[in-house]
């Protein structure tokens, strides 16, 4: 046998794309796994990850795009026809034949070259089907592989998950495939079991030297046995690398917080190596685009907690819960939440300084579509977000709610509230907001202080001056940098939606 | 005043006593006639039914016809009944309950309005008076072809996907599949169809008198002459025995009998 590469790829998805009906399961992915690799596909439900394992398996013909096993082409092969086998999320053991027979299954229908010698003493090589002396020491060290000796003649529903998990594992392995395809095998686990099962598997792949395809919506897991994780979402590939990689430099906020805890903030970049978010100016190691829009993501471990004069922000804490190893602690720095995790505890109510480490600040590019703000509730029932004070309609916080002529909020439920002071977060749409030279039209006041040609119309950055808050906007209209301009939005075009539910009888 | 307390076991009385009266005593009187005989208006105790049963020819070959009758009813029905439930239970028809319900609709007409329009189409064909054993056999499936087909469907709808594609998986092709795992699988619904069927066209002989022209005598026509006809209780009743007998050597055969798991049942016969 040829010796094996390490980088060589063994399978390949190109461009691959599966529709069922009308619902796109995955989008134009395209990746590779080397050889001997143990990869995780990583995702939500319905990210598309098990769509694309049974893609590779053969149970899913792709839409469009190719599949490509050590460089050929294997897209429309039937399952029966690939080098791959498949241990299914729930085991799919045949309740109707015994452990042996279940196991035995591949090797029974396989058929191997043998070559014989005719009269002539020449060589010919015949396909045949494996001799039952062959097919019982297979099944044998199957078995033994995965620790279930003597359990040849029982039936499958007299064994516990764990072992029927064993069964089916042996059951792929026993064929010597190229490819093993694990569908979310551990879910039907409990956690005891399956942190045993995880290092066995990790052992496994590394004993029998086989790629391995896993598939899992648990990042732990993921993390703890992949040599590769692909992050899916709705069908595209988030990210593809190795574990601490992934963990340290997610590429994009879905990864970040699908990836362990973190504390994700609106930023900006807002000069050379600077990102401001919370309204405070960080010293960040990403090179960004000045006025680009990012994500600002940042370790709950990676936060540490100062005294109140050295911190670089400052907040107080509104719970401590233990978590065994760490407590965790949430403090409201301004009207943003950060979560922080500390050996130390803190006092519910403590006013606390946080710093974080330019390293420790992970920035993304941020796909714009809408403006996002924190904002208040006020007497006059306006909303206050981005320096500057709007006309809204707050009955739309409470479905089938209106504002008596006190200008309490009556509910559908005839509950009257106060909603003075009340958090809400704030979205606005890009198209939706309008400039005017008059200061005293619009809600917020700031010089423009970029502009972009978009093809048929502008987009523009709005700064105010207080607090630096910014306002994105696409306008057909042609303004000037600098401009001092007010910026307006109706009230209809205000999406409001409630922090927490603050009660007010 | 006195309070009635209806414990659960209290509301089985309605149905053990209908299991008395109409099952176990019947059933006690059957095996009474069976193995007694009246001579000189006195009743006692007899094979001679038995005996003559497995003696005469007649009997012997009437036997011999219901069986063959059955069988061939009953294979002809799983022939037809299980790639039409196949098909119905794995197609990706959205609609396929209302496919299903055409072909059990024929249930829901009369019995005897069904068996006497089939005897005005086989005579309309002309092979009515010709050709009495087939006619007989066609009444047979078309009669009780629905009950092969609705436990077929039943196993079938619920067959899980997963298993088929860990056999094509571990290298079987559509052949092996449905050899290994999907027929496997449907055993139970196969066993129970062929309950349903074969036993009554064992005795379902309004089919037979109907559509041969009382020419082909079952063991239910049998039955029936010995008690109405010939007036004769013990040799009906013997006959009914036997008929019992045959019919519970045929579940245990099929395994029907087994009350073990689905499995276990489907394996039997692999």
């Amino acid at each position: 046998m040829a010796e094996l590469r390490k980088d060589e790829k063994i399978i390949q998805l190109v461009n691959v794309t599966k529709a069922f009906d009308e619902t796109v399961a995955v989008e134009n992915v395209s990746f590779y796994v080397r050889k001997g690799e143990f990869i995780t596909f990583l995702g939500p439900s319905g990210c598309g990850k098990t769509t694309t394992l049974r893609m590779i398996a053969g149970f899913d013909i792709p839409t469009s795009g190719k599949i490509l096993l050590n460089g050929q082409d294997i897209t429309n092969l039937p399952p029966n026809k690939r080098p791959v086998n498949t241990v299914f999320q729930r085991y799919a053991l045949f309740p109707h034949l015994n452990i042996y027979d279940n196991i035995a299954f591949g090797l029974k229908l396989k058929k191997v070259p043998v070559t014989y010698m005719n009269d002539k003493g020449e060589k010919y090589v015949k396909m045949q089907k494996l001799t039952r002396r062959e097919i019982d020491e297979k099944v044998k060290n199957a078995l033994a592989v995965v620790d279930l000796e003597g359990f040849e003649k029982r039936a499958v529903s007299t064994l516990s998950g764990g072992q029927q998990q064993r069964v089916a594992i042996a059951r792929a392995i026993v064929n010597e495939p190229e490819i093993l395809l694990l569908d979310e095998p551990l879910g039907a686990l409990d956690l005891k079991m399956r942190k045993e099962m995880q290092i066995e598997l990790k052992e496994m792949h590394r004993k029998l030297g086989i790629t391995f395809i896993y598939v899992t919506h648990d990042q732990e897991e993921a993390l703890t046995m992949s040599d590769t994780i692909v992050v899916m979402k709705d069908g595209c590939i988030q990210q593809i690398g190795t574990p601490t990689a992934i963990y340290n430099e997610p590429a994009n906020a879905f990864v970040a917080d699908f990836i362990g805890d973190s504390n994700i903030f609106n930023g900006t970049i807002v000069g050379k190596l600077t990102v401001r978010f919370c309204n405070r100016n960080f010293k960040c190691v990403d090179d960004f685009e000045k006025n680009e829009k990012v994500d600002v993501v940042v370790r709950p471990e990676d936060i540490k907690m100062t005294d109140e004069d050295s911190g670089m922000l400052v907040g107080r804490v509104t719970s401590v819960v233990f978590k065994g190893v760490h407590y965790e602690i949430t403090a409201m720095v301004g009207r943003s939440e950060v979560v922080i995790q500390s050996t130390q505890s803190r006092n519910v109510g403590d006013v606390i300084g946080l710093v974080i480490e330019p390293d420790d600040i992970h920035i993304m590019k941020k796909e714009l579509t809408v403006n996002k703000y924190d904002g208040y509730i006020t007497k006059k029932n306006t909303v206050v977000f981005g320096d500057g004070e709007f006309e809204c309609d707050v009955t739309k916080l409470y479905p089938g709610s209106h504002l008596d002529e006190e200008g309490y909020l009556v509910t559908a439920d005839g509950e009257k509230l106060d909603l003075t002071d009340m958090d809400v977060s704030v979205e606005v749409g890009l198209q939706d907001i309008e400039l005017s030279d008059n200061a005293d039209e619009g809600g917020a006041r700031g010089h423009i202080v970029q502009l972009i040609y978009k093809g048929d119309h502008y987009q523009y950055i709005v700064r105010t001056e207080e607090n630096e808050e910014d306002y994105v906007l696409d306008s057909p209209d042609l303004w000037n940098e600098n401009d001092y301009v007010s910026v307006k939005i109706r009230p209809e075009n205000i999406r409001l939606a409630l922090k927490q539910e603050k009660q007010n009888g | 005043m006195v309070k009635f307390h209806f414990s659960r076991k209290q509301l089985c009385i309605p149905y053990a006593l209908f299991l008395i009266l109409f099952v176990i005593i019947p059933m006690l009187l059957i095996l009474f006639y069976a193995f007694t005989e009246t001579v000189d208006g006195m009743i006692r105790f007899s094979f001679a039914n038995f005996v003559n049963f497995f003696t005469s020819t007649a009997k012997l070959s009437t036997l011999l016809m219901s069986f063959t009758v059955a069988i061939i009813s009953t294979a002809i029905c799983l022939l037809i009944a299980y790639p039409l439930a196949y098909i119905l239970a794995r197609s990706k028809f959205k609609r396929k309950n209302v496919l299903l319900m055409l072909f059990i609709l024929p249930m829901w007409i009369n019995f005897v309005l069904r068996i006497t329009a089939l005897r005005e189409l086989l005579d309309l064909i002309g092979l009515l008076g010709t050709q009495n054993y087939l006619n007989t056999i066609i009444g047979m499936v078309y009669d009780f072809l629905p009950f092969m087909i609705l436990p077929l469907y039943t196993t079938l709808e619920k067959l899980d996907n997963s298993y088929l594609e860990a056999a094509a998986d571990l290298g079987g092709n559509k052949f092996t599949v449905f050899t290994k795992v999907t027929f496997p699988l449907s055993m139970p619904g196969v066993i129970s169809g062929i309950t349903m069927v074969f036993m009554p066209s064992m005795t379902n002989y309004v089919v037979s008198d109907t559509l041969s022209n009382f020419n082909i005598t079952i063991l239910g026509k049998l039955i029936d002459q010995y008690f109405t006809t010939y007036d004769n209780w013990h040799m009906g009743s013997m006959i009914s025995i036997i008929l019992l007998v045959i019919i519970f050597i045929t579940m245990l055969v099929t395994g029907g009998f087994k009350d073990g798991k689905q499995e276990a049942r489907g394996a039997n016969l692999w």
